[in-house]
């Protein structure tokens, strides 16, 4: 009896111990991986869903071609599924761990700066040094790979410029010519209102504005699009203050708020909220004819392409890629924010001698060309930009054009919480839970609280 | 008989450390499991909720203690007082209410029936309660979409324009939605308590010629009284973490319409990337908890 007892509680024990090793023991799947010999380099980048561009661009034999050259290195695409709103936690999250970190991870430039200072990535700058391509990137952009101490954590893998996207059938039939480029914001509202007023099924102007799926989108193509555009900016460079409470901010809303709520010329609020918002529109309704005007990026022409999401024949016959106007045309006449993609090597990697050399070949002159035609975007590369090829790429005139206004986003570690800031402000407003002025207010607490009351300014 | 007394003692003795030591090896899996799995998290999101912990930035590099700070900001951020305002009315109205009144409600009209009818209706509801939750709030989505069934429904009868329900209707749809989900555990909770009431009492009481709603409130609520306030208890504290079936359904949206503490403290701290204070709200949503979980004990009487 006595003897059952404490055989009992051995077996009670010692079945809790085990069930405590083994779920400690979860997260320990590595450990098998360096007993053989290859080396897996992961890369990880946010998946855009089917048809992915960067999924298409990996598989199509570059793999197999640099697992061929490079034997003992094994590349695993491991694309992060989340919304744009998302991805940038869950990156955070695996980099932290050196169980969960990728080996070559896709770091968007504004957020790199924030990255580097948490100590999440390792300095390039002595890897860079070795590699004689290295010379051939645009010396100009390869600050968005900087942080803010100076060292070079990113190696540029596209750039981008924004504008106008126009159906041309649509706009056609809203009594414009098809060579319609707007002057100022007021020729985007008419011309909104004109495709509303004849082709009531279409959505006359998409802009991205939910926080909660939009994430950076609704900061940048929407809301800096517009600051920029009424002559102010987010952040003095000069008196390193943030900009508060002023003319632009309201009025940059007060056109969000005519969009949206006055005219409601902008999609419904379950098309405009939907995490699947991008594709919506930019592969579904503006190639079909169901949407007239669209404010996004260049690279949107990846959807388009052969083997893109939604490809189209004769795309320029289809729509136009118009600039986008300052707010009453005042020179220099357009603007665009401009920013890009970098790749990174998360510090906590194991790998970063072979995951440099798969970075390498992702960069060489091919690949940069490929990348640049599969997934729309602009190149990082003085070579690939004199390229034949590329610069048969549809569109491809005005989104270069665009660049020489182009703004970049402040190069501060605090900018990624100010975005949200923003994109909730935008949001508010969007949804008429807030007016422009209210949702300008909040805006400024909210800044105040992430920088200092005393690192802003109301420019002006 | 000294000798004897004392001879006596020694086994006992020995029979009681023995039996110390048994309870104490039995507890101590238990103890360890809390120990690592409760304590320990609770204790780290103490401390966490007075640092400046982040997902990115500086602050994720140099961890800092920063005092009430958090605590400060969010009790000037006026997000706060609306995401509580936005709980307490998820809450009454999708679990005090909503799960609450209708299991009560089904589990009544359900007594006495037959067998197989019960059966089939109880299945029905429990396989609301089972489905997981992502999967629920996305036959909800489904359902009230633009093209949903329900606007299919009504375009078709009525002839109006579909509805944005989730966008235009954000708080009562995820009421519906987790009203939907829930009713199923009230249910099974009343329908047990309502089977313990002994059928002589109320047939007693219809001989004496009460009506059935007499029979009901003087009679059959008061006799499962003490179940009726156990259940809103659980219900409330089930109801008060549910953040799945939102986040999924509107995303805390539109603006922050439907934005109860589990999502603004997910939020904070997932989307704007402040760990520290995302952990300081939910050291409030728990305070919360513990005082509605003590304010029911209080007034009605809950037996712990």
């Amino acid at each position: 009896m006595k003897l059952g007892i404490t055989k009992r509680i051995l077996a009670i024990t010692s079945i809790s111990i085990a069930s405590v090793l083994l779920l400690a023991g979860c997260g320990n799947k590595s450990a098998s991986d360096k007993k053989d010999k290859t080396t897996t380099v992961k890369i990880a980048w946010r998946y855009t869903g089917k048809n992915d561009s960067m999924e298409r661009l990996y598989t199509d034999k570059w793999i197999a071609d640099f697992e061929k050259k490079n034997p003992g290195i094994k590349v695993k695409l491991d694309p992060i599924k989340a919304t744009e709103g998302d991805y940038f936690s869950k990156l955070d999250l695996a980099m932290k761990s050196s169980e969960t970190t990728p080996d070559i991870v896709n770091e968007d430039s504004f957020i790199l700066p924030s990255d580097a200072k948490a100590g999440y990535l390792e300095p390039l700058d002595s890897y860079l040094n070795d590699w004689d391509e290295w010379s051939n990137f645009t010396e100009a952009l390869k600050s968005g790979g900087q942080g803010s101490d100076g060292k070079q954590y990113g190696i540029p893998g596209t750039t981008d410029s924004r504008g106008i996207w126009t159906n041309l059938a649509v706009i056609k039939k809203a009594g414009y010519s098809e060579d319609w480029a707007p002057k100022n914001w007021q020729d985007i509202i008419d011309a909104a209102v004109k495709i509303k007023k004849t082709q009531p099924d279409v959505i006359p102007f998409a802009a991205s504005v939910s926080a909660t799926n939009g994430g950076e989108s609704v900061a940048m193509q929407t809301f800096e699009q517009l600051l920029y555009g009424t002559g102010e900016s987010l952040y003095n460079e000069k008196t390193k203050k943030w900009n508060v409470d002023s003319k632009g901010i309201e009025s940059s809303l007060e056109f969000i708020d005519t969009i949206m709520n006055k005219k409601k010329v902008g999609p419904s609020l379950s098309v405009a909220m939907s995490a699947n918002f991008g594709s919506v529109i930019y592969q579904d309704k503006l190639p079909n004819n169901q949407a007239g005007l669209g404010m996004d990026g260049n690279w949107n022409t990846g959807n388009w392409v052969k083997g893109g999401a939604a490809p189209l024949d004769n795309v320029e016959k289809v729509l136009n890629f118009n600039l986008m106007p300052t707010q009453d045309g005042k020179k220099p006449g357009y603007v665009t924010m401009s920013g890009g993609w970098t790749w990174a090597m998360p510090k906590n990697s194991k790998n970063h001698k072979a995951a440099f050399k798969v970075l390498k070949a992702m960069n060489t002159k091919e690949m940069c060309l490929k990348r640049a035609l599969y997934e729309g975007t602009l190149t990082v590369r003085n070579d690939v930009a004199k390229d034949s090829e590329y610069l048969k790429k549809p569109f491809i005139k005005t989104a270069t054009t665009a660049l020489q206004n182009a703004y970049f986003r402040p190069k501060s570690d605090l900018y990624p919480k100010v975005s949200i800031a923003i994109q909730q402000m935008v949001e508010a407003v969007a949804t008429a839970s807030k007016t422009p002025k209210e949702a300008s207010a909040k805006y400024t607490t909210d800044v105040q609280g992430i920088v200092g009351k005393e690192n802003t300014e109301t420019q002006k | 008989m000294n000798s004897s007394e004392t001879i006596g003692r020694i086994p006992n003795r020995s029979k009681k450390r023995n039996q110390i030591k048994r309870t104490f090896g039995l507890l101590a899996p238990g103890v360890l499991l809390l120990l690592v799995f409760f304590i320990t998290p609770m204790v780290l999101t103490v401390i966490f909720s007075f640092t400046n912990l982040s997902l990115t930035g500086d602050a994720a590099a140099n961890l800092k203690f920063v005092g009430f700070q958090n605590f400060v900001t969010m009790f000037k951020d006026p997000e706060l007082a609306n995401s509580i305002w936005k709980t307490i009315i998820f809450v009454v109205f999708s679990a005090v209410i909503g799960q609450c009144f209708f299991g009560f409600l089904i589990a009544l009209l359900m007594r006495g029936k037959n067998k197989t009818f019960r059966r089939v209706v109880g299945l029905i509801i429990i396989a609301a309660w089972v489905t997981p939750e992502v999967v629920v709030s996305f036959c909800w989505v489904a359902f009230l979409s633009d093209g949903g069934t329900l606007n299919k429904i009504l375009v078709s009868l009525l002839n109006i324009k579909p509805i944005a329900w989730l966008y235009s209707f954000p708080m009562i749809s995820v009421v519906i939605a987790n009203i939907w989900r829930g009713t199923a555990f009230s249910m099974m909770v009343f329908q047990t308590a309502l089977d313990d009431i002994p059928a002589e009492i109320e047939e007693a009481a219809v001989i004496d010629g009460a009506s059935r709603w007499q029979i009901t409130t003087r009679i059959t609520i008061p006799m499962v009284r003490g179940t009726i306030a156990t259940n809103i208890m659980l219900v409330t504290l089930q109801t008060l973490g549910v953040f799945t079936l939102i986040y999924t359904m509107t995303g805390g949206g539109p603006g922050n319409a439907t934005s109860t503490l589990p999502v603004f403290m997910y939020k904070q701290a997932f989307v704007s990337y402040q760990l520290g204070y995302g952990t300081a709200i939910s050291l409030v949503l728990l305070v919360i908890g513990a005082v509605a979980s003590l304010l029911y004990m209080k007034v009605l009487k809950v037996k712990v």
